[in-house]
């Protein structure tokens, strides 16, 4: 079951760390 | 327990098949609600398509027949208007058939309504499109928001807040994972005799139809009287909290449906007055200082805002209750609102920045705080559907919200108000918005028990 949690809160985490990380570029870019 | 007696081997969808078994952790069902939240949060990117589809003929620049924004803009606001009808209609089917079948419904339409709509722009159909992501996309929008609603109430009863917010959280996250996805695709198709948009939906619909049938395949629902570890539920009511039930069909013909829908709908009018407004309100109240770059990079902050308060809010709520959480919204809301056109008055891009990161916060915490709300007067039992119903409030909010303020700040301005004042009486528009809201919030009473139903029907 620890493997499955992992898993699946990756699944979740990573495409919304990548989005979040993006958006947070483009705002400090965009705000310098 | 007695309702698998009418069949001996429940189907793959079925609600029977995917009772947890034992070792199973709760932990799983969040992973599973928000892989299809972070998929339908898409909606609130999908403006990025706009201009690309302005030009699908000229392609470098709009071409006499090209598609025009005005005509473009209706897609989303089918989307959103059918997201309401669906939620409303499809609760209560919801409710029966439980988390799985739902989730991949709602996968099949919203994957199946890019699909279409990219068939739409291949043959250059408007009509198609609308049908496509405005009317099918719209069914499993409105089908996602709700499906896991109920799952994480019964698998958190210690945190309900914090479980929906989590999953409501997603929604407001699917945006900022769109938004630079169909940016990356758009550009990955794109061709000097082509934009792209058609091949970026067909790759988009595959994927959030993959992501939203992992969640369909993971999540479970709980056996019947399952509790967490420790957890002892309160014997009686307590305040506002019921551990009675109310049938869907009896809740929304109570005051307390409707002081919630308008609660829900006027946190949402002021939050929608500010997120279509943000960019343009920050240029025009900090001429030269906030070039229009600068704003971009300010709606982006907007959004982060919107989905990390769905979680910090929702999940406060626990602690403070939710009637309290709500006061909060207004109260701090009238405020900041208030506060907007000082900022602008002294010149502070801080203070501006500061308002309104947290009025967004709040604007995103009250829709992931409201079906712990609802859980918490109308009990669990019914509370996805009557969830589904009160989304209404939502779509009137998106249809009227915008409406109100546009109009308000084109008749100031055609009045002589200059440009950066109109902001002002906006504001205090919103605050008067909060205010009502705040009443309707104060005068939430307990439902009277002649609505509860009775232990047999419910099944207690």
């Amino acid at each position: 079951m620890a493997v499955k949690l992992i898993l699946a809160w990756a699944l979740v985490g990573i495409p919304l760390l990548w989005g979040i990380a993006h958006t947070l570029s483009d705002a400090t870019k965009l705000l310098r | 327990m007695g309702s698998t007696s009418a069949r001996a081997v429940p189907g793959l969808l079925d609600r029977e098949r995917i009772i947890a078994g034992p070792g199973f952790s709760r932990w799983m069902v969040p992973p599973a609600a928000l892989c299809v939240h972070l998929c339908i949060g898409q909606v609130y990117a999908f403006s990025v398509f706009n201009l690309p589809m302005t030009r699908l003929i000229g392609i470098t620049k709009s071409a006499p027949g090209d598609w025009k924004l005005t005509e473009l803009g209706w897609i989303f606001s089918i989307a959103i208007a059918v997201l309401g009808i669906a939620s409303a209609v499809g609760g209560a089917w919801l409710d029966r058939v439980g988390p799985r079948k739902a989730m991949l419904l709602a996968a099949c339409c919203f994957g199946g309504g890019f699909l279409v709509s990219a068939f739409g722009v291949s043959v250059h159909s408007l009509w198609l499109t609308y049908l496509g992501y405005g009317v099918f996309g719209g069914i499993g929008l409105g089908i996602a928001y709700i499906s896991p609603v109920k799952t994480l109430i019964t698998w958190f009863p210690d945190r309900p807040g914090m479980a929906t917010g989590m999953a409501i959280m997603g929604f407001g996250g699917g945006a900022l994972i769109a938004s630079p996805l169909s940016v990356l695709l758009m550009g990955a198709f794109s061709s000097p005799t082509h934009v792209g948009v058609a091949e970026t939906f067909v790759v988009m619909g595959l994927i959030y139809f993959c992501f939203m049938s992992i969640g369909a395949i993971i999540v479970r629902v709980p056996p019947d009287g399952w509790l967490p570890d420790g957890y002892v539920p309160p014997r009686q009511s307590v305040g506002l909290i019921t551990t009675e039930n109310v049938h869907v069909d009896v809740a929304w013909r109570t005051p307390q449906f409707w002081l919630l829908w308008w609660v829900l709908c006027l946190n949402v009018t002021a939050g929608i007055g500010v997120l279509g407004q943000a960019s343009a309100m920050a240029q025009e109240m900090f001429p030269g200082r906030i070039t229009a770059i600068a704003a971009a990079g300010f709606v982006g902050l907007l959004s982060i805002f919107n989905m990390a308060g769905r979680f910090i809010w929702a999940s406060t709520s626990d602690f403070i209750g939710r009637k309290a959480t709500y006061c909060v919204f207004f109260v701090l809301g009238m405020i900041l609102y208030a506060l907007v056109p000082t900022a602008g008055h002294i010149g502070s891009v801080a203070l501006f920045v500061l308002c309104f990161v947290i009025i967004i916060s709040m604007y995103g915490g009250g829709f992931a705080t409201i079906p712990a709300y609802l859980k918490d007067i109308f009990g669990v039992q019914y509370v996805g559907a009557i969830h589904g119903r009160l989304l209404t409030a939502w779509s009137a909010a998106g249809v009227f919200g915008p409406v109100i303020v546009n109009y308000m700040r084109q008749y100031l301005i055609e009045h002589g108000t200059a440009k950066a004042d109109a902001y002002t009486d906006t504001m205090y528009i919103m605050t008067g918005l909060l205010l009502v809201g705040l009443i309707c919030n104060v005068m939430m009473r307990p439902v009277h028990e002649r609505h509860l139903l009775s232990p047999q029907v419910a099944g207690v």
